[in-house]
Formats: structure tokens, sequence, C-alpha cells
């Protein structure tokens, strides 16, 4: 499992040393659909221009946490979040925030690749349109451009962007997704398991594109995959029945991780 | 089929392993079963889909065809105008016993004298006195004609018509027949010197109703119809369309809305004539619009078909996957952008479907349009929606009422009609989702 090399191991160390700041404060994070608790006094926080993993077996909590980061939970019917998660500061259930700014802020890519039915232009710019982020034509062009060639797709779709973003393969429909979501400059990137539908070579893809995005924006990914999460993450954190169990560097957490239940999770026991 | 040793005998025999009964050959027998009677539904269906068309087109395709008399009359000024008074009294051209004209035309081309006042009976009985109207209009339009001799083609009348198109049974007793011996032979010989012939029926969609059936057309429950049409669709499409995105996509889920989706539920199934009722009461009565108005027949036909629309329009937007909802909020698109950039399109194909079949409903529904009033006989072609009118169905009903053997054919002429336009807009629904779900 040790995949990190040491030089790697060091230079993340000495970041730490540096204190990354941090993006995103998630605290005493409880989530209810309902009456139903889902999310128990999470406390968790998200470094800036890294990629956070966030594992744990089905129904732990892990993807509903997630979606109280950009106040996806809205969408429910019944669901309630208590506690306090701020974005460089400001709370983002806070009512003087407004939420399209928030999203604006903090996008998102689902677990099933999910292109609107209309051209891979249109997907790319419709972000980029309602937000008014292109003053001309040839600006939005250009912000199209650049986006696809961010989510590594470019090459594959210069010539038939008029085409429908549906007619492409599942991992070209992710990483379109992924592009409709830079498109918009967010600062943080949620991304809920955005390989459970894809094979493998869509999944390498895109966990390739997830390294370079690292660079410019703030990732949190839920995953299913414990080689995911090593392979992609700086760090990592452990869900289980709504508790957080852990949370760690990824290459601490998979060779020597502090807590019981996150080394039998890890190892196969349960989940 | 394995080949197995047998170990008591060491001989190579083939058995094959005993079967389990699972009940293939009953599975079987019950799917041709299914399919048997799947078959015989539809055919029951199709023989009487069959059987209801055969019977309104064989009786109502000559409905289209109208027997007509052209010939040259004289606009005689001894019958026209005797006293020569026209310029100082204009009531003399509108009270002119213009038939005459007709007839002695007529007579003088049978050769019947002028004397014989049963013979000039029984002609004046061979053409429509729908020719009064038609004659008087020409004369008032143009009053230097009088005098002159025009070749004018009027209609024939209905027994003749009917005659003509051997609707009656000539072996009948001349007695009880509406139409004579003489007048068949003169039938003949207008034929024969072509002067009466049939010709397509315009009048039956350019005419206002009439108690003559050879005058009577479907002009004013065309033009009734249309303006009921318009006025559903101008109304139900933006407040069922607007209450379905609301009820949908915006409201809370709670008790009230729960109420709300029950009751629209069960409005859909109030029988229509209760909306009649209500519109009596509450457009008529409370109100005050006028009666017989497609404004009033259009109001209620709204009420009717606004839980058609709203249900179907409900269940397109259920239909459109939840993703795509997903994907344009979490790009920051506000509730309604989400709605009306993604939702909407997406629905669009049921919203038009459920709206298209909603409007046919309506124009073919008869029992409200009866209690609001536009039951009644209207001549005149309605200018605007606040004039009396009638509609389609109601025009069928009426004629369907009517004594006169020419009426029947002109009630399956209308239905013939108003299927037509049922087909039409049913077809125009199924293109209109073609062409909406290609576009993606």
């Amino acid at each position: 499992m040790n995949i990190m090399t040491e030089a790697a191991t060091e230079e993340l160390l000495e970041k730490k040393m540096n204190a990354v700041p941090l993006k995103m404060v998630g605290k005493d994070v409880s989530v209810y659909y309902g009456d139903k608790r889902a999310l128990y006094d999470v406390n968790l926080n998200v470094r800036e221009n890294t990629v956070t993993a966030l594992i744990g077996p089905s129904g732990c909590g892990k993807s509903t946490f997630l979606r109280t980061l950009n106040r996806m939970n809205d969408t429910i019917d019944g669901c309630r979040v208590t506690g306090s998660i701020t974005l460089d500061g400001d709370d983002v259930y806070d009512p003087s925030i407004d939420v399209v700014e928030l999203r604006a802020r903090v996008g998102m890519v689902f677990q099933k690749p999910n292109p609107f039915p209309k051209t891979i232009y249109e997907n790319v710019a419709y972000g980029p349109r309602i937000h008014g982020l292109a003053k001309s034509k040839a600006d939005l062009d250009l912000v199209v451009e650049h986006s696809l060639q961010k989510a590594g797709l470019w090459n594959e779709v210069k010539d038939r962007l008029q085409e429908g973003g549906t007619g492409l393969s599942g991992g070209q429909q992710q990483r379109l997704c992924i592009a409709r979501a830079v498109a918009v400059s967010p600062e943080v990137i949620l991304m809920d398991e955005p390989c459970s539908a894809l094979d493998p070579i869509a999944t390498a893809k895109v966990e390739e594109l997830i390294h370079e995005l690292r660079a410019n924006f703030t990732i949190v990914i839920v995953t299913h995959s414990m080689q995911q999460a090593a392979r992609v993450s700086q760090r990592t954190a452990m869900f289980h029945l709504g508790n957080l169990v852990e949370e760690n560097d990824t290459d601490k957490m998979f060779t020597n991780p502090d807590d019981q239940r996150t080394q039998d999770y890890i190892m196969g026991r349960f989940g | 089929m394995t080949e197995i040793v047998s170990q008591a005998s060491g001989q190579l025999t083939s058995t094959a392993p005993a079967r389990r009964d699972i009940g293939i050959r009953r599975r079987y027998a019950a799917e041709r079963r299914f399919r048997f009677y799947g078959l015989a539904a539809i055919a029951f269906g199709l023989v009487f889909l069959f059987l209801l068309l055969w019977s309104v087109v064989g009786k109502g395709y000559t409905a289209f065809w109208q027997t007509e008399l052209t010939l040259p009359i004289t606009f005689s000024q001894e019958i026209i105008d005797p006293n020569n008074k026209r310029e100082t009294d204009p009531k003399v051209l509108q009270a002119a016993n213009y038939p005459v004209l007709v007839r002695n035309a007529l007579a003088e081309r049978l050769g019947v004298a002028s004397s014989d006042r049963a013979a000039l009976r029984q002609v004046s009985g061979l053409f429509s006195d729908s020719a009064r109207v038609e004659l008087r209009d020409m004369v008032i339009s143009d009053p230097s004609i009088i005098g002159k001799t025009l070749p004018v083609t009027v209609l024939a009348s209905a027994n003749i018509d009917s005659a003509f198109k051997g609707q009656f049974d000539m072996t009948v007793d001349e007695g009880s027949r509406r139409v004579s011996d003489q007048q068949v032979a003169w039938m003949d010989q207008l034929v024969k010197d072509g002067v009466l012939a049939k010709g397509f029926n315009t009048g039956l969609f350019v005419n206002g109703n009439s108690s003559r059936p050879e005058a009577a057309g479907l002009g004013v429950a065309l033009v009734g119809s249309l303006y009921l049409m318009g006025i559903v669709l101008v109304l139900s499409l933006p407040i069922g369309v607007a209450a379905s995105i609301y009820l949908e996509e915006f409201a809370p889920k709670n008790r009230l809305t729960d109420l709300i989706e029950v009751n629209i539920n069960n409005l859909a199934a109030v029988p229509s004539i209760v909306y009649g009722l209500l519109g009596l009461a509450v457009f008529i009565n409370f109100a005050g619009l006028p009666r017989s108005a497609p404004l009033v027949g259009g109001l209620v036909l709204t009420l009717m078909t606004l839980p058609t629309i709203i249900i179907a329009t409900r269940a397109a937007l259920r239909a459109v996957p939840p993703s795509i909802r997903a994907a344009a909020l979490g790009l920051g698109a506000s509730k309604m952008q989400t709605t009306f950039h993604h939702v909407l399109p997406l629905a669009m194909p049921g919203i038009l479907t459920g709206t298209i079949i909603g409007l046919a409903h309506a124009l073919g529904e008869t029992a409200p349009l009866l209690l609001i009033g536009m039951v009644a006989f209207v001549a005149n072609v309605p200018a605007t929606p606040l004039d009396p009118s009638t509609a389609l169905p109601v025009q069928i009903y009426m004629w369907a009422n009517e004594a006169e053997r020419a009426f029947v054919e002109r009630t399956s002429g209308a239905i013939i009609v108003l299927l037509v336009f049922l087909i039409i807009m049913n077809l125009g629904a199924i293109l209109l989702r073609r062409r909406f779900e290609r576009r993606w």
C-alpha cells in the first residue's frame, strides 16, 4: 500500500509544516433526514489545493457530508443541517450567503455522468453563460476550449463541439462534466464517486485529471475504492455509521492508521 | 442427453437424466392463450372502428356534394319591381318575390304552361327556397341587372338532392314519397340538358345553420369551434403549465399540496356537464357574460381541460431525470434557470401531447356547451367570441334531431369533418413529439 515515495512524503510533511491554509472547515456538522440522523458532529477540514478523499462503507454519510459542502442537500425535502461549515471563513449556511453564489464557488461532479442533452459546447458554456463570466462569444469560446483542455477532453472533441454531449462514451461524458464544473472557475470541486460508473481505462484518465486539477482547485472526492483514495488523495477521512472515524494524511492512513476501525476497513474486514 | 456407462450392465447406454416437470408446456400454452386473447381484443376493436367509420363515411360522404341547377334567369322588372319604386323605397328589393324568377325560368325550360298552377307548384319544389336570398343579394349589390338575363346557379331542393343521390326508395307509392313521378321525370330531363348537376358543397363549410337542409352549413360551428379552441389554448396552456411547474418544482411537499394534487386528479374525473352548470352559474349568471358566446364556452372548456393538462405536464416534468436538475443546480443555476433551461425543454414533448389531447377532448365536448346556450339556432357567422355561436359537436347534435332525410347525410358529413379535425390534431401531437425528441 505504500505507494508514496519517500521524497513525496517528505514534501508533504514539509507542506504540513508550512500549514496549508484551510479552504473549508466543517465544525460539529450533523445532518438529519426527517427524524433520521445521518451525520454525528463531524469535524473535518479541507485544505487548499489538496485532494481530500472521503472513504467508508456504504451509508456511512460520506456523500451526505460532501453534499453539505455546497448545500446540495437543500434540494432534499426534510433535510436539516446543524453545526457550521465555512468557506474561507464564511459560514455557507449563513442566511447572507447566496446558494447560487456558493455553488459557483464550490462545483460538483456526480456519480453518474450527467451531461445536459445538448451539444458538447453548450454543456461547457452553460455555467459561464448563466454567471456572466464571458463578455463575448470569442471569450466564451476560449473558456470552453480551456475548460475542455483542463479536463483532457479537448483533443478528442475539438472537431465535434456541436455534437450531442450524450453521444460521448461514459468516460468522456464524465470528463465533460468535469470540464463543465471547471468552466465556472470554482475554488473547490466536489466529486461524488466520479469513477464508479466508468471502466478502468476511463477511471485512470479521470484520476490523472484529478492530479492535474489539484494545482488550481481544492478537491474533495468520495470514493469506494481504497486504491483510488490512495492514488489520488493527500488527505483521507474515514467515515463509519455517520461518524468521522479518522482524518489523516493519506500515506499514514493506509500504512499506520490511528483507529482500529480504519485498519479493519482498509484490510477489508468490514464494509 | 449425456451418455453414461451403466455400472450394472457395463454396457454403453444412452439415458437422458430424469427431466423435472417444470411446467414448460403449461407456460407456453398460457402464453399462446394470452396472445390469442390479445389478438382477439385488437380484432374486436378494429371491427368496431371499421363499422363506425363505414357507417359514418357511408352515410356522410354524399354531404360533400350538393345538387345544383344552373340556368339563365331573367330578372324581370314586372316581378321584382312592378311599380318602379325601387329608387324611393329600398324595401321593394328586399321583399320582392325572387323564387318566382327561378320558377318561371325552370317552367320555361321544362315547357310548363304559366297557367298550370299545380304544375308550377311542382316546379317550385325542384329548387331550394334559399334562391330567394341568393337572388336578392345579387340584385341589391347590383340593381342594374334588373331586366337582364344571366346564368345563375341555385341549389336544388333537399328532396331533389336526395332523389338525385338515390336516397329515396322509388318503389314506394307516389303519394307517400317526397318527390312526385313528374318531378323525377323533370329531374332526369334537366340532367340530360346539363342544367342539374352535382357540385362540391362549399356551402357546407361556409353557410350558417338553416332549417332548409340543402342550405344548412357548418360555417358558424367551425368558426365557433375555432374560437373555443383558441380560447382554451391561450388560457389553459399557460395556466396549466405554470401550475404544474410550481407544484412539481417549487412547492413544498406537505399536506396542502397533497390535497391540491388529489383535488386536481378528482377534477379530471368530474363529468363535463357539471362544468357546464358551473359556467352557467359563474360566467353567465354571476359575471353577466352573454349566453351562447364562444367566450363563455371557451372558459368552461378551459376549466375542463386544465386538470388534463396539469396531470400530463406534471407527469412529463416528473419523467425528467433528477440528475439533470442536480447538474444544473450544482453549476450554480437558480431553481428557475434549472427549470426553464433544462427541465421544461425536456418535458416539452409530453406537455404538448397532453395539451393537444386535452384540446381534442375539448373540441369534441358537447354537454357543457348545451348548458351555456351554445345549442342555439345561429345563421350568421359570429364576428367576435362574444357573438352567439354553436360548435361542431353541438351542430351534429342539433342536426341529428332534425326530421328531414337530407339532414342525415349532413349529420354524418359534420361528423366526418369533426373526425378529420381530431385526426389532424392527434397527428400534430405525434409530429411535435417526434420533432422535439429528435433534437437531442
